[in-house]
């Protein structure tokens, strides 16, 4: 089918003169399984298809997209086109459509995943909620499974495919006056443990109850892998030629500096083993592996083909579909861990702050990469090297320069679920001198 | 059946025609760049209508059709390890409304662009925002966010309830608070206003997604909280007899959510000469970033720009602006709001809830305020 379409996208163009053309057909199935107040309120399951073509026509380009797959729909979607990309002023700098390249093949679609129904969804919340309410709190959480299939053609020959499920959990438990989280994604969701998950949440929603004010200030803190996820997940759209050339990225002349300590070693590796998402980027270009920072300097950023071609570089894999303003970024984030582990860390610390997540995460100063946010769901004192207390939440202003320059400690990387950013593959870290400003009341 | 704000736009292909609008942001792109200090201008521009049939069981059959255009660009300037940005009419792609092409006209977008440049050059040298306690007063845009992230999300009574609890969370306006919490000052009057009469927002529309005709209720009455956004479902929770109309769904094929309407700060009785008329104080304007905890107490906004007030004048330029507190004790230090012809509805066009996420757009009027002893500074202390 998807082939049939792009050969119909073709016959539009060439019917109205136009030979240069790119068509992405994406087919997504996204099935949601909600629950809160220990009961399930809301199961959704929502399938589309969408085709988007791109023409490149004397320096100009321009994309439109439907869902209206019949011979009709396709051909006004191509002239409509077409007749913006004809309305655009020419960028001289705009490239020819890519050329094909072979891409390395990777498995991530599992018919485990594509083909949970709502009642296996629905087996696995109610045993969720179990553990949760036999500790007298209260559950929340999602529990999703989705399959998603990515054509990319143009016509120069490229013709790339992936095909991708992931299966995703989330849990809160509430108590009286606390909460504990715990949150993960799979593209097999027998990979996951919803069960385990819950007794996470609630345990942590047990031990932060009645939590005790402590003062803000600069503490040593031990982040669990959401944590680092969230926080240090905001840096790497700077890690962008585009971002770098408009003078928008805290890497602006900062390429090969020391700007992390010597522990911090940041990679995009998209065959990781941890990873998920698509081998190629949105041209169809191969996305190769990225140094972006060994022992703390910063040594590569990512490259779509524009802007390669502009910096004098090879492109390498990382473009958002064209045209956009954002360029391109790593999509798939390593951060490479040690050998200690979140109880060794909170046994090695004194006095010190055990974040779970962090929340609400907004740029403070783009240039200097400070970041505000809440702490949730799970902040506990340490003392004399064990938990002692839940603690009110804080809100911290943090540079990560700063903070990933004090780095302590560091578990094993992990395939890590947030809410901020995307997932990627994170350690925990013990980081001192984590600056929070204010606590609020809960 | 109901069309809302739609006859009244001027909104087809031919009174907006795509050309023309390249041509007006080429210009305030060409404006900008003007200044050499200027190392990225931006600039865009949105328009959308959709038609929205609505039937049910229940004898409804409504059919809506609403335009919305937005417009708004930007000026980054990188200077000697720094980045300074200023935006117009407001941050993150402008302001959005409920109009057709005239809303592009009102704005004088062109008109704007050499001191919006100005200013993104000129935050290099200005001094920093200091740290401390001080009055303050917001331009009407950063108070529509402050009114969106401080009193529209605790007002939505199925976060109360719970359901949100795993993702946006929940909020302190437990069910107990309800006529008798002391959300603002005297002066601090908000709305929930879904209706045409209530102005061209983003939030206006004849009937929300459960059918239920567009309402105006009272949230905070002369400073006493005394209404939450609720649902057919959940009204009765707080002892009403219906909904009063908050329910949406970002597209035919999702659940509606109690959403934000229009969620408006009441225009206050204060010149703008009274507003500004502190001893001492900093006026901030734009927001640069924003920030609440998972039940709306504790707040942090940034904001692109800000003045020293200085016995009700403007003083010397401050960088790096940014405020923080509770939400309580912020709208109880409210002290002065500027009266109706200062009074903006401006488009939050982004507002993300629920799983899957669902993005909605919100309307939040205000004029420009002033709020005492408030903390400035905190985001860059330490």
């Amino acid at each position: 089918m998807p082939d049939s379409l792009f050969e119909q996208v073709v016959d539009a163009a060439r019917a109205l003169g136009v030979t240069e053309i790119e068509a992405i057909v994406s087919e997504e199935t996204q099935a949601l399984t909600r629950f809160a107040n220990n009961t399930i309120h809301q199961n959704v399951s929502e399938r589309s298809t969408q085709l988007s073509v791109r023409p490149v026509i004397d320096g100009r380009t321009a994309r439109a997209t439907t869902n209206r797959l019949d011979r009709a729909g396709i051909r006004d979607l191509v002239a409509e086109a077409i007749a913006i990309t004809r309305l655009t002023e020419p960028d001289a700098d705009l490239l020819p459509l890519a050329e094909p390249e072979e891409t390395a093949e990777v498995h991530r679609h599992f018919d485990s995943t594509a083909q949970a129904t709502p009642q296996d969804r629905a087996q696995a919340v109610a045993g969720a909620i179990r553990v949760v309410e036999s500790a007298g709190q209260t559950a929340a959480g999602i529990y999703s499974t989705d399959a998603n299939e990515f054509r990319l053609y143009n016509s120069r020959g490229v013709a790339a495919r992936y095909r991708e499920t992931m299966a995703r959990f989330s849990i809160t438990a509430m108590a009286a006056d606390s909460s504990g989280w715990a949150k993960a994604s799979a593209c097999d969701r027998h990979a996951l443990n919803p069960l385990a998950l819950a007794e996470s949440a609630a345990r942590k929603a047990a031990e932060s109850r009645d939590p005790r004010e402590i003062p803000a200030g600069r503490y040593t803190v031990i982040l669990e892998p959401a944590a680092v996820l969230d926080l240090a997940g905001q840096m790497f759209a700077d890690f962008s030629g585009t971002a770098i050339r408009d003078g928008r990225s805290f890497l602006n002349d900062r390429i090969g500096q020391q700007l992390f300590g010597e522990n911090i070693t940041i990679y995009d590796d998209a065959a990781h083993a941890l990873q998920a998402g698509a081998p190629f980027d949105g041209e169809g270009v191969p996305r190769r592996r990225l140094t972006l920072v060994e022992r703390g300097v910063v040594k590569q950023a990512a490259y779509g083909r524009q802007a390669a071609a502009l910096a004098g570089v090879a492109p390498t894999g990382h473009g958002y579909p064209m045209p956009n303003d954002a360029g391109e970024a790593p999509m798939n984030v390593v951060i490479a861990g040690g050998d200690s582990s979140v109880e060794r860390m909170v046994a090695s610390t004194e006095r010190g702050i055990l974040v779970t997540r962090l929340w609400y995460i907004r740029e403070v100063d783009p240039y200097d990469k400070i970041f505000t946010g809440m702490t949730r769901d799970g902040t506990f004192l340490v003392e004399g090297g064990r938990v002692v207390a839940g603690l009110r939440n804080f809100r911290f202003n943090v540079g990560l320069m700063e903070m990933l320059s004090n780095v302590q400690q560091l578990s094993p990387a992990v395939r890590t679920s947030g809410e901020e950013v995307f997932d990627m593959v994170v350690p925990a870290m013990k980081v001192s001198d984590f600056n929070f400003t204010e606590v609020t009341r809960f | 059946m109901s069309a809302c704000g739609y006859r009244r736009c001027r909104w087809t292909r031919s009174r907006c025609p795509i050309d023309s609008n390249l041509a007006v942001l080429l210009a305030v792109d060409q404006e900008l760049r003007r200044n050499s200090g200027v190392s990225l201008a931006e600039g865009q521009m949105h328009f959308e209508r959709r038609r929205q049939v609505f039937a049910s069981t229940l004898g409804s059959l409504i059919d809506q059709t609403r335009c919305l255009s937005g417009a708004g660009f930007s000026a980054l300037s990188y200077k000697d390890g720094e980045i300074q940005k200023r935006s117009y009419p407001n941050s993150f792609g402008g302001q959005y409304q409920l109009k057709g092409y005239e809303l592009i006209e009102e704005l004088r977008l062109l008109q704007h662009a050499p001191r919006i440049a100005e200013e993104a050059v000129a935050l290099h040298d200005a001094d920093q925002c200091p740290e401390g306690e001080t009055d303050l007063i917001l331009d009407s845009s950063q108070l529509g966010l402050q009114i969106h992230e401080s009193i529209g999300h605790p007002i939505e009574l199925d976060r109360v309830l719970g359901s949100e609890a795993n993702y946006a969370g929940m909020s302190f306006l437990t069910l107990d608070q309800l006529g008798s919490l002391r959300y603002g000052s005297p002066m601090v009057n908000v709305v929930c206003d879904a209706r045409e009469s209530h102005g061209p927002g983003l939030g206006t529309f004849a009937f929300d997604d459960e059918g239920v005709p567009a309402q105006g209720n009272d949230i905070i009455r002369d400073g006493r909280f005394v209404g939450y956004m609720t649902s057919r479902e959940t009204a009765a929770a707080v002892g009403g007899t219906r909904s009063n109309g908050c329910m949406r769904a970002d597209g035919w094929a999702r659940l509606p959510l109690i959403r934000m309407t229009n969620v408006s700060l009441q225009p206050g009785e204060q010149t703008l000469e009274e507003v500004f008329d502190v001893e001492r104080g900093i006026y901030m304007e734009t927001n640069r970033s924003w920030s609440i905890d998972d039940k709306r107490y504790n707040f942090q906004f940034g904001c692109e720009i800000a003045w020293e007030i200085r016995n009700g004048k403007r003083g010397r330029m401050l960088k790096n602006p940014s405020y923080s507190g509770i939400s309580t004790e912020f709208w109880n230090a409210c002290a002065a709001i500027a009266g109706r012809e200062h009074w903006t509805l401006w488009g939050v066009p982004n507002c993300g809830k629920g799983q899957p996420e669902q993005v909605m757009g919100t309307g939040h009027g205000a004029s420009p305020s002033r709020f005492r002893k408030i903390k400035v500074g905190s985001a860059y202390a330490g």
